[in-house]
């Protein structure tokens, strides 16, 4: 009996993927609860990736409500939410800073050249170091964060057209709003 | 009229699909020699419909038809005539047409060269292959049918996607759609054995040059698209770990192990279960690969046109043939015995490590490929898995194949003296690490470089000393050619494709390890370097028309200690109909060295973003697999599968002789 249960277990093991395909299919991007809403943004100092010489930290956004976007240059989806990011930053709605996640400086750079930078400024962090403090799953992931500097929202994967209009900008403009 | 006779010739090989699939095996097991007589005629059948449905399509390509809506979604009356052959499988529809067009060329491969097999095995293996037919042609009929015409038609295509429009595109898709269904066959033939219950080294012997053929045509279809997106994406990148690579990566590795494994089970009779579910595997990542490009579920930049209702027939196919299968093996494989018994240090014992390693790298690609999906299902949000996880967890996982892979020809079969192996290659170690001493305090920069050199030179060395070794074996005085032939074909495919993975180790080591990217801004007249090499911008042309394209092009002029070497004129083309950018780059090939310049965006006065690189040993990738390729090829030329067939022809002349 023993010997036929190993038999079994590519059988089984194809039926949990098969689960999970099924389940894939039907699908869309979802939010999830993070533990890090409603806390302050974990600190850090990075370098620009434009510009080894200039640092980036977040208090220097203290006072504005401003959108922290975890991109790389090795990340497909990262791609596909490029245009989008470059039309909403064209709106001047809110400050966007770039977290460019594992990367690598020249890669990076070049991305940008070819499709564009939606960024005020991009803090380099080629290590994912920041990103662990973050509890980044993988990119792109997109924090909001208030004028106090506390986390208030968290979206994984790109952001669509929907994501933006139907959740997003409300959020920032309630938060812009506030004093 | 001709794409109303393509869809008409898809439902004729359908119904002869049925035919196939029902019953020749029903035959087989109701000893019905009628029915099981049909599986050729009707593989023969099924192939000229699918083939003239194929023409039918080319044709409407050909002559613009723009009033079917997959003509006029993928090409344009501007496009060169090759394109436009290209573009039938530029789509989604065409390319599963090709899919199927490729597995009837293979089922009626397989009834033309399985004269020697007992008719019983013949139905069986037919039948299952025309089951996995009619999934595909249903598919295509119910959910992607590339005929269907679109009322009124278009006055003028949408045009093929200009990252498509390339020679690479003539060539990649067939070459990897060959490898992919490829590994039907040797699918079919494990189902056939578990169905009569039957694994023998015959059996073995049956499926071996055809699975060595269809992963000869995968390690092509792969490296053909490596080598297309180096110089088509711009960006001298030429592995990106995407989905859709790794989808054709998943079934090569795999595919590997299955072929090694069945070298075991027909030398030794071992390995029996492992095989058969090796070759069930190897074809249902095909299968997978099929669903995750086609289904949308993953984000890839190789992504067509995604359906959900698409997607879910693909799932539901695939449960019933994997599924199916697998419950099969469940079912059949405990009764089928464990075969020739080994030793621990032995080259069983070593190819069974080689076949784990292997197993689960794929299972860790598979991982990595998956888990942005296991995290969307668990509601988690979609992500993409990068370069950083199969870097860090793919490398050393293939250490350990590497370094075995050279030592085990030398190991013996069933018992082997590890004294004895030690004693054999302590000088060919000794002679590596010298060399890895040597490769760190000259050109390697970094610890992993010089393991990566160390590992090559440990390849190349053991297997040109194996060589040799086999060739001295000989009556003296025998001149080499004789020498060399009489070896059979499948020992020298083996020792080429181990010294081709050599090759391509050093290849992706110095690339990695030494290659110098540089991203500036220039005027005309401004100069850089990349390596050793200096390249001047020397002229920029504007507005210069291609055939559906206008492009710019930069002229840099390439020196090196004050020599000029060469000139290069990368581009930046505007395809006008589809509006889209491409940057194509200039690239010069050399022996040891590649040199690679790409226009970037245009900044502000005249100046450009330029990339230049210089990428050492690039070349010896491409020629690493198709060295790998080639061996491949060799061994599926062994005399000893045509000698079979031979002999059993020799037998049937003479039991046709009049007594």
């Amino acid at each position: 009996m023993k010997r036929i249960a190993i038999f079994l277990v590519p059988l089984l093991a194809f039926a949990a993927l098969c689960v999970f395909l099924w389940r894939g299919l039907s699908l869309t991007p979802s939010e999830v609860p993070s533990p890090f809403i409603g806390k302050p943004a974990p600190a850090f100092t990075l370098t620009q990736l434009t510009d080894e010489q200039k640092n980036f930290s977040p208090k220097d956004m203290q006072g504005k409500v401003w959108l922290l976007n975890v991109w790389a240059s090795w990340c497909p989806a990262c791609r596909d939410e490029h245009p989008m990011l470059i039309e909403f930053s064209r709106q001047n709605v809110v400050p966007i800073v770039g977290l460019d996640y594992r990367d690598q400086r020249d890669k990076g750079t070049e991305m940008l050249q070819e499709m564009g930078n939606p960024y005020q400024l991009i803090a380099f962090d080629g290590d994912g170091r920041v990103g662990i403090d973050y509890g980044v799953y993988g990119a792109p992931e997109t924090f909001l964060i208030d004028k106090q500097g506390v986390i208030r929202y968290k979206h994984i994967g790109p952001i669509t057209p929907e994501v933006l209009t139907k959740t997003l900008l409300p959020k920032i403009k309630e938060l812009q709003n506030n004093a | 009229m001709i794409p109303e006779l393509g869809n008409f010739s898809i439902m004729l090989a359908l119904c002869l699909a049925l035919v196939l699939g029902i019953f020749p095996i029903a035959g087989s097991f109701s000893r019905n020699v009628r029915w099981m007589a049909l599986a050729r005629p009707v593989a023969a059948g099924q192939f000229v419909f699918v083939t003239v449905a194929f023409a039918c399509l080319v044709s409407c390509f050909v002559t613009n038809d723009f009033s079917v809506a997959y003509v006029a979604t993928n090409s344009n009356s501007l496009l060169p005539l090759y394109y436009r052959i290209a573009g039938t499988w530029g789509g989604h529809e065409g390319s599963l047409l090709l899919w199927v067009e490729m597995l009837s060329v293979w089922t009626f491969a397989v009834s033309l060269f399985s004269r020697q097999l007992p008719e019983q095995t013949v139905a069986r293996v037919l039948g299952v292959m025309g089951l996995i037919s009619i999934g595909f042609l249903c598919f295509m009929l119910f959910t992607s049918n590339p005929f269907e015409r679109m009322l009124p038609g278009a006055v003028d295509g949408h045009d093929l996607n200009p990252l498509l429009q390339d020679f690479g595109m003539i060539v990649h898709p067939p070459m990897l759609y060959m490898g992919y269904v490829g590994f039907s066959v040797a699918f079919a033939f494990a189902i056939a054995a578990l169905m009569g219950g039957q694994l023998d080294a015959a059996w073995a012997r049956w499926s071996r040059p055809w699975t060595l053929v269809a992963w000869m045509f995968l390690t092509l279809g792969i490296f053909m698209g490596s080598f297309w997106a180096y110089y088509e994406l711009g960006w001298g990148g030429w592995w990106f770990w995407d989905a859709v690579e790794n989808a054709s990566f998943m079934p090569w590795l795999v595919g590997t192990a299955l072929i090694h494994s069945l070298a075991v089970t027909e030398k030794r009779g071992s390995f029996k279960n492992w095989t058969v579910l090796l070759a069930i595997i190897a074809f249902s990542l095909s299968l997978l690969g099929t669903f995750l490009v086609r289904s949308g579920v993953l984000t890839s930049v190789h992504a067509f046109a995604t359906d959900p209702r698409r997607g879910a027939y693909i799932l539901i196919f695939l449960a019933i043939v994997i599924g199916g299968s697998l419950a099969l093996y469940a079912w059949r494989a405990p009764k089928v015995g464990l075969g020739g018994r080994f030793a621990l240090v032995s080259r069983e014992s070593l190819l069974l490590v080689n076949n784990v390693l292997l197993l689960v790298a794929a299972a860790t690609v598979l991982l990595g490929t998956m888990y942005p999906l296991f995290l969307d299902a668990l509601g988690m949000g979609k992500i993409s898995v990068g370069p950083p996880y199969f870097d860090t967890v793919f490398v050393p996982l293939m250490l350990p194949v590497l370094l075995l892979l050279a030592v085990g020809p030398f190991v013996r079969w069933k018992e082997a003296s590890f004294a004895e192996v030690v004693r054999r290659l302590r000088w060919l170690a000794l002679a590596t690490l010298i060399f890895a001493g040597v490769a760190a305090l000259s050109f390697a920069p970094s610890p992993l470089t010089v393991m990566g050199a160390a590992f090559s030179a440990w390849i190349l060395l053991v297997t040109a000393s194996y060589a040799i070794e086999r060739l001295r074996h000989a009556p003296a005085g025998m001149p080499l050619w004789q020498r060399i032939r009489r070896e059979p074909r499948g020992y020298w495919g083996m020792i080429v494709a181990h010294a081709g993975v050599g090759i391509f180790v050093l290849g992706v080591t110095m690339v990695k390890g030494t290659e110098v990217s540089n991203d500036v801004s220039m005027h005309i007249g401004d100069t850089t370097s990349a390596g050793s090499y200096s390249f001047r911008f020397v002229n920029f042309e504007d507005n210069i028309q291609g055939p559906n394209y206008i492009a710019k092009r930069g002229t840099f002029e390439v020196s090196r200690n004050g020599n000029i070497v060469t000139t290069m004129t990368p581009e930046k083309r505007n395809y006008v109909v589809q509006h889209m950018d491409m940057t194509i780059a200039a690239i010069d090939r050399g022996f040891t060295r590649d040199l690679y310049v790409s226009l970037g965006e245009p900044g502000i006065n005249g100046a450009w973003v330029v990339r230049v690189q210089h990428k050492p040993f690039v070349s010896w990738i491409w020629a690493g697999c198709i060295i790998i390729a080639f061996g491949g090829f060799l061994a599926a030329s062994d005399k000893r599968y045509r000698l079979a067939k031979k002999r059993r022809a020799a037998e049937l002349e003479q039991a046709a002789l009049p007594v």
